[in-house]
């Protein structure tokens, strides 16, 4: 995977020890890869966070599966990956590459779009959930009834206003690796397209896009796998509602084991939520091409 | 290693992405205006920046004024009381609180990773290969979905309600990242450098901080800053590891805040500015080397 380019020095030396690692090693292993096999242990278990864990066979995992919540947690969780990606990526692609280019206007706008990526998610929520709010809100502000709804507590449009904030939040971050990734195209690229007469249109399909190509993929696997993240957010913004309409899987996975006492069904969430992330970032690392796949997940 | 293969560099560049000249100096854009983009840009602005006008304006309302008044106006009688309700209510705890977890939490990332991040590109054992295959794999899984292992270790330990909870899986959950960046920059450090401080007699350790580190240190800078954004913004861990207000964190108390005042929406935005005002404060400082690290250590 990410083992250096073949160069003369790894036979010449012996490398420094395994041990400058191993601290490092230890602390992801406790915290993370042990957490990992316990929370496939404590699926087979139940336990209400206080007393004692008893195994308990299948029955979590029978109670989640038959449970219709987790279906629609799913389904929940899906929606807002998809409207997510569709919105925030052509969105931050085309940010980026406008932010990329020389204009000193263009740097000073790059400079404010950054400022959402300094609050936290429960800042986030609770502006918008003031912002929001169909009386005291930005619709009554401009005295535009269409955007005086009750944004928050309307099943239907729930979902939509969680997507938008969190490509308000998150849209940002692309946006600077689009930069990144547009600042790295050869400007002879683009000087022989204008003689050879390609207008701007021309130059973004056949130049700027395919020479992003991996740009697009690490941008899109953290967007996609970070979607099963999204968890403070939502927490503040909708608590999971109305009803189950904004219930995503990691606030299920938590309400069912900190709210309800489930831990042994949490637990059984939590698994699902591992397998799936794995699945989609094996996915996407495959979309990618096989040849540069590890160094290609997030940000290589 | 994304778009940066496409680039002809030659093998002796000493490659310092952080500061490396564009490549591009002319966007696309510079035969004609663009007026599209320039449009899409200045609308994005307009996103970005209506939310943080209303809050910053609500939060100098008092509570009639936000009432009566229009909420996209200014307020007529500026006040500051909403900011003194949020200071007497603990801030300067909550504060100190966001402060030690995330200095304390950073610090030993940053070591950690930097170690490992030396060992691996430097070494070639089969264990170094597989630790980072492991973090690798971290950046794959929903991390959070370990929440109730972790929430389970926790109290076993005795560590429930204290800020050690928070700062300790936050190190293991800053691992993987931190080490995958600041291992793609350490492999543009030139062999040749090493190899002739080897000749000199110099052990890997001090290879490692006298010239590994000067000669990555952006990458570090620009770690060190995404690590701290997430811990201290960072909810979920304070909300299932913490309880009192002794170890209350800011984005914590800005939801406690929330239930607390409720109907005074100006007091709870007005906390929203001030938890936001120490990063604001950090980004303009630092603004250059945050945006050019970020952008460069995500689009290589």
């Amino acid at each position: 995977m990410s083992t250096t380019s073949g160069s003369s020095r790894q036979a010449l030396q012996p490398g420094p020890s395994g041990w400058l690692a191993a601290p490092a090693l230890a602390f992801f292993l406790l915290f993370a890869i042990i957490p990992l096999i316990g929370v496939l242990f404590l699926s087979f278990t139940s336990w209400d966070g206080l007393g004692e864990i008893k195994l308990d066979g299948l029955s979590s995992w029978t109670t989640v599966l038959t449970d219709p919540v987790t279906g629609n947690a799913l389904l929940v969780t899906a929606k807002i990956m998809f409207f997510s990606f569709i919105i925030q990526a052509p969105i931050s692609l085309l940010l980026g590459v406008f932010t990329a280019a020389g204009q000193k206007y263009r740097a000073a706008l790059a400079v404010l779009y950054f400022v959402p990526l300094l609050l936290s998610s429960a800042a986030v929520a609770i502006a918008f959930k003031a912002l929001l709010d169909p009386n005291f809100g930005l619709g009554a502000g401009l005295g535009l009834p269409i955007l005086a709804q009750d944004w928050l507590g309307n099943s239907d449009l729930v979902l939509f206003v969680v997507v938008f904030v969190i490509a308000w939040q998150f849209v940002p971050f692309h946006t600077l690796i689009y930069q990144g990734g547009v600042r790295q195209i050869p400007a002879s690229l683009y000087e022989a397209a204008q003689i050879d007469g390609a207008g701007r249109v021309q130059q973004f399909f056949n130049i700027t896009l395919p020479q992003l190509k991996y740009t697009i993929i690490t941008s899109s696997t953290l967007m996609v796998v970070g979607s099963l993240a999204y968890f403070d957010l939502v927490f503040v913004l909708t608590g999971g509602g109305p009803g189950y309409a904004t219930r995503l899987l990691p606030l299920h996975m938590y309400l069912t084991g900190f709210k309800a006492n489930d831990m042994g069904a949490a637990s059984a969430l939590g698994v699902i939520l591992v397998a799936i992330g794995l699945a989609l970032a094996l996915l996407l690392q495959r979309l990618g091409g096989k040849n540069r796949n590890a160094s290609q997940l997030e940000g290589a | 290693m994304a778009s940066i293969t496409q680039l002809p560099v030659p093998p002796s560049a000493p490659a310092r992405p952080a500061v490396r000249p564009r490549p591009r100096t002319k966007g696309p854009g510079r035969t004609r205006p663009n007026f599209l983009g320039g449009l899409g840009g200045w609308l994005w602005l307009a996103i970005i920046i209506v939310p943080v006008y209303y809050v910053v304006v609500t939060s100098l309302k008092n509570q009639a004024g936000f009432f009566t008044s229009n909420p996209m106006m200014p307020p007529s009688e500026p006040t500051l009381d909403n900011y003194k309700l949020v200071v007497e209510n603990d801030f300067a705890r909550y504060f100190a609180n966001s402060l030690i977890v995330t200095v304390g939490s950073v610090v030993p990332a940053l070591l950690v990773s930097f170690m490992a991040a030396y060992a691996i590109v430097r070494g070639r054992s089969r264990f170094l290969s597989w630790t980072n295959n492991l973090f690798l794999l971290g950046l794959a899984i929903p991390l959070h979905a370990t929440i109730i292992p972790i929430y389970w270790m926790i109290t076993r330990a005795h560590l429930y309600d204290t800020l050690l909870a928070l700062i300790l899986p936050s190190i293991a959950f800053a691992i993987p990242i931190s080490v995958l960046i600041l291992s793609n920059f350490m492999r543009d450090v030139p062999n040749e450098l090493f190899e002739s401080m080897r000749l000199d007699g110099c052990s890997d350790w001090a290879m490692m901080w006298r010239l590994a580190l000067p000669m990555t240190r952006p990458a570090v800078v620009t770690v060190g800053i995404y690590n701290a954004l997430g811990v201290w913004n960072g909810f979920l861990f304070p909300l299932i590891l913490t309880q009192s207000p002794e170890t209350r964190v800011l984005p914590l108390s800005l939801w406690t805040f929330q239930g607390e005042f409720s109907v005074n929406i100006p007091a709870v935005l007005a906390a929203v500015v001030l938890a936001t005002l120490p990063l604001l404060v950090v980004y303009v400082i630092a603004r250059r080397q945050l945006l050019s690290g970020l952008t460069a250590g995500f689009s290589k």
